[in-house]
């Protein structure tokens, strides 16, 4: 139970996300910083990117974040120094790499597969007779017979 | 209460008393006796339609509403010892407190998980009575399998909730107050959003036990799509209301005015959501053209399956979530063996059956029968993409060792394109004629619309600031969806003058105009998402009082922070006004408060509702230079998104109230064959 509260505590403490004091002077950089995060999971809380997270550690990678694009990073140079040391858990849009190409292209697979199954379908309907099952003709005959 | 219970009985009206200090005994045998009754009533009216045996199969009636009476009566007890604050049960203590506002005693039998599980069986054990009343123009064989496929899933939830998580449980010495309940749950969007999800999530047990009944019986017919049909529209309007209610609460709540998170627990809900309505459209087609049957039967089983995957994910914890409040995985292995034995016992049956549901009706390839086969896929595989994404890190965890997220920018990127798709497809789908239809003349009344919706977009990429293509997007996709809604219905007026036109609008069936509104609501929801994500204004910064700025067309001024002692909070409360030019527009109160008794603190944004704009300011904390951090936010067309799913649900209600629906009407008439026109 205490270890509840503490998680519903970080859950919901004040939502204060990005403060004031944190954001850059220069917009464009800010908005470029603000959009990076949106993308990285705070690795301490639940589902929650650190642009939108409360919790300390989610503000301290939001300013070492922001140093890194100040520095001169580019947006794919600031998440790997992210990635490098969280791992890939702090990416909220999974590489698309090894198993996880699983992940990407198991909708599209099933898209088409089901499309093909669909238009079968179609095509069956299309042609079949409108005759009775054999299930039906089964019962007809033994009407006819009694 | 417990005290009285302790005093001597000398008293007259003794006996009374002590049924009174009883009550929760009571609660907890009734709760114990409905689990016997439903184990009656799962064997002895299947056994009684195997042997044809009437007096068997009438067992299932009065089983089911005695079923209901018990649960009901169990559930009012547990309600009543958090009315009273009886924090004896050591339920009551955990999750409540006697400062409490009485809306949220209430709220806070459901608030919780033991609480909760007794909401779900209520509501099932409801639905089977309902079913068992109203369900006399039934097939009694039919209504017999139905009620008895019923009580097995009460079977199972009961013993869960009697063995692992009983809400009757005592404490020796009952404490002074309680531990009061998650203040981020004392909300009024919160108290309901529950049970509309439980009414969603279990009313499609309904369509599953209508489809393993069928599966038994070995037939599936128009009839059997038109008792299937209200069933499943009821959940799906719950589902859409509860989705909706917990939407609009994480929008107003959580304090940044996020509506989505893609988070396992709004995943579990919004799975079955497609699902139902992907099986809604697909049962049309089996009532309409005796067509697409065992794919039908499926869906239902899918749909009800991916309810008990959304009660495992919340109940168990397992994909760890802001939601996550019972963290049990003994509980969560106990729930997956039922969803294994129910989805896999269901899929064996249907196996093993689904052959001999031979479809009879013929289509040609542009019918409205293969465009709702579209719709279905669509809806299928996007439900399909939902359940990866959720399920993925878990997997990836065991089988290849990766920690790793799945969160909002996979999902926008994989599920969009199926709304997207959907969309698109939509009005031309609901034009084509049924059996043989003809793109041509199902598109010639939406030229109109089309046009309409590329020269609206144009005109917003004009407006907007900056070249992001979604809201246009959204904006050509509402216009076309609503507009195809529109015309659709217009076509239906004939083609004499317009008076009669509007006469013959009037009075088409309930069906056709719930067809319209819901269809409708998915426009205006489409262009809510698009509008605010496209568009919507952030302003965040420092503010001491007096301070005045402006964010798009607005100005706002930090007048006043002041402290407040609310009911069982302290609250930090400001006032902030909102200027448009030099007029007034309102005065806003964001507070922040503090709850003592669970020592958590709790946003709340103040917000004014538009229906062009929400004006959204929240409160922080005091800066060390002075002043107050403030957050300002513009969200356009915010109330569009709940307005589309409120049009949504309410589309259902109507089509549910369609005579030809309408749960217990006479037998259907023979529908009129139609007289070709040419």
């Amino acid at each position: 139970m205490r270890r509840l509260l503490i998680i519903l505590l970080l859950v919901a403490a004040p939502v204060w996300a990005v403060e004031p004091g944190e954001m850059l002077d220069d917009p464009a950089l800010e908005a470029r910083a603000r959009e990076i995060s949106q993308g990285l999971r705070c690795p301490v809380c639940r589902n929650e990117s650190i642009d939108e997270s409360h919790a300390t550690l989610s503000r301290e990678l939001r300013i070492v974040l922001r140093e890194r694009i100040v520095a001169g990073d580019t947006d794919a140079q600031a998440v790997d120094f992210m990635v490098a040391r969280y791992g890939e858990y702090v990416l909220l849009r999974p590489d698309a790499r090894g198993a996880n190409l699983i992940l990407w292209l198991a909708a599209p697979a099933m898209l088409v597969l089901s499309l093909g199954v669909g238009w079968a379908t179609i095509r069956r309907r299309r042609t079949a007779p409108a005759a009775l099952t054999d299930a039906e003709q089964a019962e007809l005959d033994k009407i006819l017979e009694a | 209460m417990y005290r009285r219970c302790d005093a001597p009985a000398i008293l007259p009206g003794v006996g009374l008393r002590y049924v009174y200090c009883m009550l929760i005994e009571l609660g907890h045998f009734a709760l114990i006796l409905a689990f016997g009754v439903a184990l009656v009533q799962m064997i002895v009216p299947l056994v009684g339609a195997h042997r044809n045996n009437a007096a068997m199969m009438a067992v299932a009636e009065p089983a089911a509403i005695t079923q209901f009476l018990l649960v009901g009566f169990s559930f009012a007890v547990l309600t009543w010892a958090f009315v009273t604050s009886d924090f004896s049960l050591k339920l009551v203590y955990a999750n409540s407190h006697t400062d409490k506002l009485m809306i949220y005693k209430i709220s806070g039998v459901w608030g919780n998980h033991e609480g909760s599980m007794l909401l779900w069986i209520l509501i099932l054990t409801l639905f089977g009575a309902v079913a068992a009343l109203f369900g006399g123009g039934l097939p009694a064989r039919l209504q017999a399998r139905v009620l008895a496929v019923q009580a097995s899933i009460g079977v199972a939830f009961l013993a869960f909730i009697l063995f692992t998580s009983n809400p009757f449980l005592r404490l020796a010495v009952p404490p002074l107050n309680g531990r009061d309940l998650n203040p981020l749950l004392q909300d009024p969007g919160l108290a309901f959003h529950p049970p509309f999800l439980y009414l969603g999530y279990v009313g499609l047990s309904m369509s599953f036990s209508f489809a393993v009944a069928a599966l038994i019986e070995g037939r599936v017919d128009a009839a059997w799509a038109r008792w299937v049909r209200p069933w499943t529209l009821a959940a799906w309007m719950f589902l859409t209301v509860g989705i909706a209610l917990g939407s609009w609460w994480a929008y107003y709540e959580l304090g940044w005015g996020g509506f989505w998170f893609w988070d396992p627990v709004e995943n579990a809900s919004f799975m079955p959501w497609l699902i139902a309505a992907a099986l809604l459209h697909s049962a049309i087609v089996v009532e309409k053209r005796e067509a697409l049957k065992s794919w039908t039967i499926l869906l239902a089983i899918l749909a009800f399956g991916f309810s008990l995957l959304g009660t495992f994910i919340v109940r168990s914890g397992v994909l760890t979530s802001v939601h996550a409040f019972a963290n049990d995985p003994a509980r969560g292995v106990l729930i997956l063996i039922i969803l294994a034995v129910f989805l896999g016992g269901a899929l064996t049956l249907f196996a093993a059956r689904a052959g001999a549901m031979e479809s009879k009706g013929v289509f040609s390839t542009v019918s409205r029968e293969s465009a709702l086969i579209l719709n279905n896929i669509l809806l299928a595989v996007s439900a399909f993409v939902v359940f990866i994404g959720t399920v993925w890190p878990l997997v990836a965890e065991l089988l290849f060792d990766r920690t790793l997220s799945v969160g909002p920018p996979f999902f926008d990127a994989a599920f969009t394109p199926f709304m997207v798709g959907l969309a698109v497809i939509l009005p031309l789908g609901s034009m084509l004629a049924w059996k043989r239809g003809t793109l041509g003349r199902a598109a010639k009344p939406l030229g109109a619309w089309l046009i309409l919706a590329v020269a609206l977009a144009g005109l917003a990429f004009a407006i907007q600031s900056g070249h992001s293509a979604l809201g246009p997007i959204g904006v050509a996709l509402g216009v076309w969806v609503v507009g195809g809604a529109l015309a659709d219905l217009w076509m239906r007026g004939g083609r004499e003058s317009w008076a009669l036109r509007l006469t013959r609008i009037r009075r088409l069936p309930r069906a056709d105009w719930g067809k319209a509104v819901a269809h409708i609501g998915m426009g205006v929801t489409i262009f809510g998402i698009a509008a605010i994500t496209a568009w919507q204004k952030e302003d965040i910064r420092v503010a001491d009082i007096g301070d005045r700025w402006s964010v798009g067309q607005f100005s706002f001024q930090l007048d006043e922070v002041r402290q407040q002692q609310g009911p069982n909070y302290v609250t930090t409360m400001a006032d902030m006004s909102v200027w448009q030019g030099d007029r007034q527009l309102t005065v806003l109160t964001p507070e922040k408060r503090f709850y003592p008794v669970a020592n958590m603190p709790t946003t709340e944004a103040a917000i004014r509702n538009g229906i062009l704009r929400d004006i959204y300011v929240v409160i922080g904390d005091p800066q060390v230079n002075g002043g107050y951090a403030v957050r300002v936010y513009v969200k356009p067309f915010a109330n569009w998104i709940w307005g589309g799913a409120m049009l949504m649900a309410l589309g259902g209600a109507l089509s549910l109230s369609d005579r030809r629906l309408r749960v217990g009407a006479a037998a259907p008439k023979k529908m009129a064959k139609a007289v070709p026109a040419e």
